[in-house]
């Protein structure tokens, strides 16, 4: 048993918070407010490798653990839950697939830009009509000659605008539901490809999240991400470790919130003193800590299960479920603690309060978590 | 970073989750409908599995163990007995561990071989009018020659009827608030120590919950621990290990409650399907694991962190506030998933819900949890609170 961060991941967590404090945290609220793509922070993310932390160093990757990686995706959503998910987005949808289903010839042409930081990618797997559900995907790629021919509508595409690379799933055989999904590899500059307006969402507004459109678009077949029909596997495995990115996004959403609510409380006067004194404040903190405390370290075993090379379904759940109901939670408690200054937007709770909420929704809503769980207890 | 438990510990978990299923289950619901202290039980404990000393040195006749193995024993005895879970907790961390850890040489060669091999061991501190206030304690020890002579009542005495070695505070200095508090080695046949009969819980019956009457009770001075006035910090110091133990309790509180719940949901049909396929039920079995697993992380993070002796009091704080208010949580849910039958004796997840809402409650209330977790918080962010 062993609590603690190695050397390695300690000096990670440093650079990471000495980065997103002194860069990301200054124009946080600005990227929230203009809802603009941070493109400088994305870059000074590749600058350290941490658009492709797990990535092996053979194709330009960081090679780190994903411990290494709850550790930074913490520290950096802490200070801008936008630049948070556009870096896992890439780390644990993108890269992570690219590295366990791709080709060599796959990883030589894709994952070595993407994983430097180079090229940026998305995942498409949402449409208008098919969420939770993957098997309603409507979106299709139909053989022709040595290529496909993809057609469709794909949204709530993070990345979705600036990415250069997507991962498409779509239906090779629609009467097959699950068993029909295939993935793509697809340079984003293909023709017939186009990009819907950005979504005008409640948070992370940073995220380029947008619709993208599929007519008569040819990919060649060997941009096929493992083998057709298969997709929905590569799609499941993916999604587990994104989890684990977005349990770790909402430990920072929650672990921001909690800073303010805590320094607040402490020069905030009332009845003669600073309301750090009031027991109804004192509890909620201790909740607000207890809470963060049991997300981060479900969060961590979770990623220490998926280092150890097993199945990580059920421990990504878990993660996932209560660090997105504690950012929810603590967010919420950090705008009651600040009264109605929280209600302002001078106040980065504000912000916390409105990125929070995707938490519980993206990459598997808490409800499909719940699922998972239940499914893997049952068994 | 690694969440997984040595092969020794392994193995210890298994050797005490066969003996729990063997030799204990059968003997739980007997003790617990009269509310008996399973004595000859845990004379066996102590001499077949070395139970009675599991911190303790072994020159003591102890078994050594760090505090992560301790956690996975108490944590597998609560899946099947919560009471025994505390009369073995208690026993060991508030008395045997507290003795080895503040007495001197002289009193260890004296109480530790005894207490570890045969005897049973409590801890008093609470008082009718005391509670998570410990300054307001109100007995009261004054010196006399090479005695101290102690005067006051004590209550809710875990294995307090039983007790060979009482562990007691009173005040040697009335004026002095928590500084004036002093700790003793008492002994069970000590002129003036009345024993009162234990009271009738809700839950955890077989464990003692007993009443101490001092009246001019004469104990040797060489029995003060440490010295004048270190009660308080010797007493907070080991309730930090105390509330791991109770962590581990409502951890095994949780794993049994779970593991009923979802055996029970598979077996039982409504609407023509397992009630497991529900929805309804499947979101109550998630919530629970969720917690559970969280409760665990929790609990033996902050057990780590006390085997490597570094700082755990608000970890374990955080692990007991957090271990409790799940194991009532999901012996709740185990109860409703069971329907009617819950509420029987016969599908015990009833014994294990009156059983879990005492971990909320001793060893420090979850509201004195919540006031250690924020204070010690407030004080990392240079804030100290009132």
């Amino acid at each position: 048993m062993d609590y603690a961060l190695n050397d390695e991941e300690r000096l990670i967590l440093a650079t990471a918070r000495e980065l997103a404090e002194k860069e990301f945290a200054p124009r946080a609220a600005e990227i929230d407010e203009t809802g603009a793509f941070p493109r400088e922070n994305v870059a000074k993310l590749a600058e350290l490798g941490f658009m492709g932390m797990m990535t092996s160093e053979t194709w330009g990757g960081a090679g780190l653990s994903t411990i290494a990686y709850v550790a930074a995706m913490e520290a950096v959503s802490r200070a801008c839950a936008s630049t948070g998910v556009i870096m896992s987005v890439n780390n644990s949808l993108v890269c992570d697939p690219l590295e366990k289903f791709g080709t060599e010839e796959q990883k030589e042409r894709y994952l070595r830009s993407l994983a430097s930081g180079e090229r940026l990618g998305a995942y498409c797997l949402t449409e208008p009509q098919a969420g939770s559900d993957a098997s309603r995907q409507k979106t299709t790629a139909v053989p022709d000659g040595d290529a496909y021919v993809i057609n469709g509508t794909k949204n709530f595409i993070t990345n979705g605008q600036v990415a250069d690379v997507l991962l498409v799933y779509l239906m090779t055989d629609p009467a097959a539901g699950n068993r029909g999904i295939s993935c793509f590899i697809v340079d984003a500059d293909t023709p017939g490809i186009e990009r819907g307006r950005k979504e005008n969402t409640m948070g992370i507004r940073g995220s380029s999240t947008c619709t993208i459109s599929f007519t008569d678009v040819r990919v060649p077949a060997s941009n096929l991400l493992g083998a057709p029909g298969k997709g929905f596997n590569v799609a499941l495995a993916t999604l587990d470790g994104g989890r684990i990115g977005i349990a770790a996004q909402a430990l920072g959403i929650a672990a921001h919130a909690l800073e303010e609510a805590t320094r607040y409380s402490t020069e905030r006067e009332s009845f003669g003193a600073p309301i750090a004194d009031l027991q109804a404040i004192q509890w909620m903190l201790a909740d607000s800590v207890t809470e963060l405390e049991a997300a981060r370290w479900l969060t961590y075993r979770a990623a220490a299960a998926k280092d150890g090379g097993g199945r990580f379904s059920t421990e990504a759940a878990m993660a996932k479920l209560t660090a997105s109901r504690a950012a929810v939670t603590v967010a919420d408690r950090a705008v009651q603690v600040h009264g109605g200054y929280g209600y302002v937007k001078e106040y980065a709770v504000e912000r916390c309060y409105r990125d929070a909420k995707i938490t519980e929704i993206y990459e598997g809503t808490s409800e499909i978590q719940r699922m998972v769980i239940a499914r893997n207890l049952l068994k | 970073m690694d969440f997984d438990w040595t092969d020794e510990q392994k193995i210890l978990r298994e050797t005490i989750r066969e003996f729990a299923e063997a030799e204990i289950a059968p003997e739980v619901l007997e003790h617990e409908r009269e509310g008996k202290f399973p004595r000859a039980l845990v004379q066996r404990m102590w001499e077949e599995l070395g139970l009675g000393g599991m911190l303790a040195p072994e020159e003591f006749g102890g078994f050594d163990l760090d505090p992560v193995s301790y956690a996975v024993v108490i944590e597998e005895l609560a899946r099947v007995w919560p009471a025994l879970a505390i009369i073995v907790s208690v026993h060991n961390s508030v008395s045997v561990q507290l003795l080895n850890l503040h007495g001197t040489e002289a009193q260890k060669r004296r109480y530790l071989p005894d207490l570890i091999s045969r005897q049973i061991g409590a801890f008093s501190l609470s008082e009718p009018g005391a509670g998570s206030d410990v300054a307001a304690l109100r007995a009261t020890a004054v010196r006399d020659g090479d005695h101290y002579v102690l005067n006051g009542e004590k209550n809710w005495i875990t294995n307090g009827l039983t007790a060979d070695l009482y562990v007691i505070f009173a005040k040697t200095d009335s004026s002095a608030g928590n500084r004036g508090i002093s700790a003793f080695i008492v002994e069970r046949n000590s002129p003036g120590l009345v024993v009162a009969p234990p009271e009738r819980k809700m839950g955890i019956k077989a464990s003692e919950a007993a009443s101490l009457v001092l009246q001019d009770c004469r104990v040797p001075a060489e029995n003060l621990l440490e010295k004048e006035g270190a009660g308080f910090k010797i007493a907070m110091k080991e309730l930090d290990g105390g509330r791991i133990g109770v962590g581990a309790q409502a951890v095994g509180i949780c794993q049994a409650a779970l593991q009923r719940a979802a055996d029970y949901a598979k077996e039982r049909n409504a609407f023509g399907r397992p009630i497991a396929e529900f929805q309804a039920i499947q979101w109550m079995l998630a919530e629970m694991a969720a917690r559970l697993e969280a409760a665990r992380t929790l609990v033996y993070r902050a057990a780590w962190l006390r085997a490597r002796g570094l700082s755990h009091s608000r970890e374990a704080s955080i692990a007991k506030l957090y271990a409790s208010e799940a194991a009532t949580f999901i012996t709740h849910r185990a109860i409703q998933i069971h329907g009617g039958y819950g509420f029987t004796e016969d599908y015990q997840v009833e014994r294990f819900y009156r059983d879990a809402r005492v971990t909320e409650i001793y060893e420090g209330t979850s509201e004195i949890q919540r006031l250690v977790i924020a204070r010690d918080w407030l004080r990392e962010h240079g804030y100290r609170s009132r």
